[in-house]
């Protein structure tokens, strides 16, 4: 009782500033930057997710953001993603996307399950066209669902992306019906998640969601990780995001590699889903088909 | 919202030169925070082309006038209700930092949301309307970033056109609000006048705040530091997962503090197992050398087979978490229905969760609130302490010593209801489990009375090293033993080899440390014994909460022996040692020991003999009822 370690600063709650046991180290690790930093928390969420939930899938739309996940997944798992890859396939895809997808889905050994969509007369009619275009993937993903009784999908989107993206929480609940309830959403703080969805309700991860579109390119480079050519500049114009052909436009560029894209990406104030046209048909259209279950 | 800026100096996009700082922005509802950070955007450049005519025009078309804050409200919903429901992001640079602006909610009835922002902030600037003054959201949220740990707070009081710049208003609710968050241990980094509609303050010093000389709300974001891993700390990787997915057995997780690497002895808590570390994994490239500092997410594989599961935390031998089925927390609460004692919860630690019970609750308030009225229940948005009692026993490290474990999740239905900081594990002078039944002695009290011919008690000798209360206590119980008495020696150190051998000298340890001692005294003063403690006891809150527990029985000594003559009796040579810097922790030299203010009696040892000493223990003991004098009428002592 009589060695005693002198009072940290104690603040009027009773509360101390951290003072720790210090262990002497003679190497210090190396430190991590900006993307070491994204890197290691979407693993910590990949981790989270194949833990808490029964049965997951990551949903696998060919993109730079999604192949990203990819690539972060069989780091979290070291090498082998443990959990099918679902393509909600529109069939309306660029050639080379789908050529992307047979090629990487065998090199990479993924669990590949293409899933198809309704026909477009099953869609909402009061939907503008392109995002009713864009609601059958919607109506395809809930098929999806139904079919295998996942409780957990792995979605690639950005808080950056959009303005209704950036209320999303990473693990994000959906009702029975696949809906997202923007009003009564959980708290999520610390890093931890509510990973208990209600019966045959499921759950949507995102494990990328704190990441910006330089963020995915910068890595992208880093990490050598294949993309599709559509990306990259030809004729003056190239695709910023990608999605079905009738109703995503190119925009114009100059950029022919990564590091231009990067100049680019410092330089411009053109939102990444310009081209993307669902976005633009009316103000809330975006926000209608989330709150219906869209990516 | 994707707004990129032209960039001012050189910057590579993922950040290297340029420190990138998350902010939240928080403050009573209607204060000002969406007008705030639509002023910020364009005064750093930050809007895409087009967007400030785009909204300005939406306006025309509502018959609406133009408000900053349009530049928020994207979504439909918010711009009929006329309130920002939830934290969105946004990016903008300062001359030297990427700054993503988390905003966040002031109403109260998403103070989930607001807490689910700021938890991932690193600084934040808190909002006052210039009019309105220190309201109650205010308070709250005040007090809820200190609780979650952001340590950097910017003050803004905004609206200041609406009270003509006045410097004397001003200066109000600096004052004010300062002295709030002082309370809180929170200093904060600057009081800035505003007009956020306006511009004043916000990028530039106007000449309408001519009078204010400190930092412009620009400026001031621009001294925020980032989060730093907590690499000096001691190591904690907590468990993910264990992978089989080849010939390697994988120990999943991320590094919360400090480092390891291969080769190095760990503990695995709370089964406390020892293993090597044999191998860092990794992929493409495996294994990995080298050491893995905090923050990284990482694999490791062992030199043994040993039974690890999800939640355990593997740390070095030397400096391991404690195990523990019993905690205190303070905690903030958003379930609907109040947290209440008795409450079984599910509780999360990192990865680890336990079922737990509410054994006590102590200082449940309405943090918002100014006069802090303490409630048996902790309501909705409310805070307090409480007690808990795990079902399985977890690793864990009070919040003082390692902010990344010590904190926790409330979860309720599967959902998380409520956070809070771990501030003492096995800790809580009430933390009795609600299924124990305590039983009672066969004796009456006024049997051994009779027999022992004095009162139980616990009398509490303190006073600094060497002051003499070892040699006082032992003098003490010779003389009552001999006068047909029952006293019994508890000396700090000797229960520390024993009792307390799982404490160290941590703040939360000597406080437990000191609980205990009082308790086993308490135990023994109920069974009519005198229980003399001689314990340096430092701490004022301590000698506090022991003299809770004994209550009528306690009667606090102060040996209050001038600290030069201890020095100079030195009989354990420990002050020697810690003049030569060889004990790290020393009450004696420093000013760590905090004088009673009500003791029962104070004795100084230089100037009085033992027997001196003795005596005056005995009268006092005598007239405060615990001794009984030779005539006494025993009945009148029962």
């Amino acid at each position: 009782m009589h060695l005693l370690r002198s009072d940290s600063g104690a603040d009027g709650l009773g509360f101390t500033v951290p003072v720790s046991t210090q262990i002497p180290v003679t190497q210090t690790a190396p430190s991590m930057d900006h993307l070491d930093q994204l890197e290691a928390q979407s693993i910590y969420i990949f981790r989270e997710a194949f833990a808490r939930l029964k049965k997951i899938a990551l949903l696998w739309s060919l993109g730079k953001d999604s192949n990203v996940m990819i690539w972060l997944a069989r780091k979290a798992f070291f090498s082998r993603v443990p959990f099918p890859a679902l393509h909600v396939d529109t069939g309306k895809k660029f050639p080379e996307m789908y050529r992307f997808r047979d090629h990487y889905g065998k090199e990479w050994e993924l669990d590949l399950r293409v899933e198809p969509c309704p026909p477009i007369d099953a869609v909402d009619p009061t939907l503008p066209p392109a995002a009713r275009s864009a609601a059958r993937k919607t109506e395809g993903l809930k098929m999806a669902l139904a079919k295998y009784g996942f409780d957990g999908l792995i979605a690639g989107i950005r808080r950056d992306e959009e303005a209704t993206r950036a209320k999303e929480r990473v693990f994000s609940p959906r009702g029975l019906e696949g809906n997202w309830d923007v009003r009564d959403q959980p708290p999520e703080f610390w890093d931890h998640f509510n990973a208990s969805p209600p019966q045959g309700a499921h759950l949507r991860i995102h494990p990328i969601l704190h990441w910006t579109e330089a963020d995915i390119w910068a890595y992208t480079k880093r990490e050598n990780i294949p993309i599709i050519p559509l990306y990259l500049a030809k004729d003056g114009k190239r695709y910023r995001s990608l999605g079905d052909q009738d109703i995503t436009n190119p925009v114009a560029s100059t950029a022919s590699n990564i590091d231009e894209i990067l100049i680019e990406l410092e330089q411009t104030k053109v939102p990444e889903r310009a081209g993307r046209a669902l976005d633009h048909e009316t103000e809330d259209a975006f926000e209608r088909l989330r709150v219906a279950g869209y990516l | 919202m994707n707004m990129i800026v032209t960039p001012a100096p050189p910057a590579t996009p993922n950040g290297t030169t340029r420190p990138q700082v998350r902010i939240v922005i928080v403050g009573h509802v209607d204060h000002g925070k969406s007008t705030l950070v639509g002023r910020l955007l364009h005064e750093t450049g930050s809007l895409p082309d087009g967007k400030l005519e785009m909204l300005k025009a939406v306006s025309a078309r509502r018959g609406m006038p133009f408000e900053w804050s349009f530049l928020l409200d994207a979504l439909q919903t918010e711009r009929d209700q006329g309130i920002t429901i939830d934290t969105t992001q946004i990016r903008f640079r300062t001359n030297s930092r990427d700054i993503v602006l988390i905003d966040a909610p002031g109403h109260a009835e998403f103070l989930r949301n607001m807490i689910t922002g700021a938890s991932q902030a690193d600084g934040a600037v808190l909002i006052i309307d210039a009019l309105e003054g220190v309201r109650d959201q205010t308070r709250r949220h005040g007090y809820l970033l200190h609780l979650l740990g952001v340590k950097q707070v910017a003050i803004v009081v905004n609206k200041m056109d609406r009270v003509d710049f006045s410097a004397e208003r001003f200066e109000e609710i600096s004052d004010e609000i300062s002295a709030h968050l002082n309370g809180l241990g929170v200093k904060p980094t600057a009081v800035i006048p505003i007009s956020a509609r306006d511009g004043d303050g916000v990028a530039d010093r106007t000449d309408r705040i001519g009078w204010y000389k400190g930092p412009t709300v620009v400026e001031a974001l621009d001294a925020l530091e980032p989060a730093r891993p907590l690499e000096a700390l001691a190591l904690r990787l907590p468990v993910q997962a264990i992978y089989k997915f080849d010939d390697r057995r994988i120990v999943a997780g991320r590094i919360e503090s400090g480092s390891l690497i291969a080769g190095d002895e760990i503990v695995i808590m709370p089964a406390g197992k020892i293993a090597k570390i044999k191998s860092v994994e990794s992929w493409p490239v495996t294994p990995v050398a080298g050491r893995q500092g905090a923050g990284r997410s990482v694999g490791i594989t062992l030199d043994r087979e040993l039974f690890i599961e999800r939640g355990d935390i593997i740390s070095h031998v030397s400096a391991a978490p404690r195990e523990t089925r019993r905690l205190r927390a303070r905690i903030f609460w958003l379930h609907d229905k109040p947290l209440a004692k008795g409450d079984q919860l599910l509780v999360r630690c990192g990865p680890k969760e336990s079922r737990a019970t509410v054994v006590a609750i102590e200082k449940a308030v309405d943090p918002g609130e100014l006069s802090s009225v303490e409630n048996k229940a902790i309501g909705r948005n409310h805070v307090g302490e409480i007690d808990i009692s795990l079902s399985n026993p977890i690793a864990t490290d009070p919040y003082t010593e390692n902010p990344r474990t010590g904190r926790l999740v409330i979860e309720v239905s599967g959902r998380i209801a409520g956070g809070g900081l771990v501030l003492s594990v096995d800790a809580g002078q009430r933390a009795v489990p609600v299924d124990i039944v305590p039983v009672e002695s066969a004796l009456r009290p006024d049997e051994r009375s009779a027999r022992y011919r004095h009162n139980g008690a616990v009398v509490w000798l303190t006073g600094l090293p060497a002051s003499g209360k070892s040699t006082l206590a032992k003098a003490l119980e010779r003389r009552l033993f001999s006068n047909g008495g029952s006293p019994v020696l508890l000396d700090g150190d000797t229960l520390r080899a024993g009792l307390n051998s799982d404490l160290g000298f941590s703040a939360a340890d000597r406080s437990e440390n000191i609980r205990r001692l009082a308790e086993v005294a308490t135990h023994l003063a109920r069974n009519g014994h005198i229980a003399i403690v001689a314990a340096v006891s430092p701490a004022r809150e301590d000698r506090a909460i022991a003299r809770r527990i004994a209550d009528a029985a306690f009667r606090e000594i102060h040996v209050a022996t001038p600290a030069e003559v201890c020095e100079d009796r030195d009989p354990k040579g420990h002050y020697k040692k810690a003049r030569a810097g060889a004990l790290a922790s020393f009450t004696g030299i420093g000013n760590d020991y905090e004088q009673p203010e009500a003791a029962e009696l104070v004795i100084d040892t230089s100037t009085r003999t033992v027997a001196e000493a003795a005596d005056e223990i005995e009268q006092m003991l005598k007239t405060t009822g615990v001794l009984f004098d030779e005539v006494v009428d025993l009945a009148a002592n029962i």
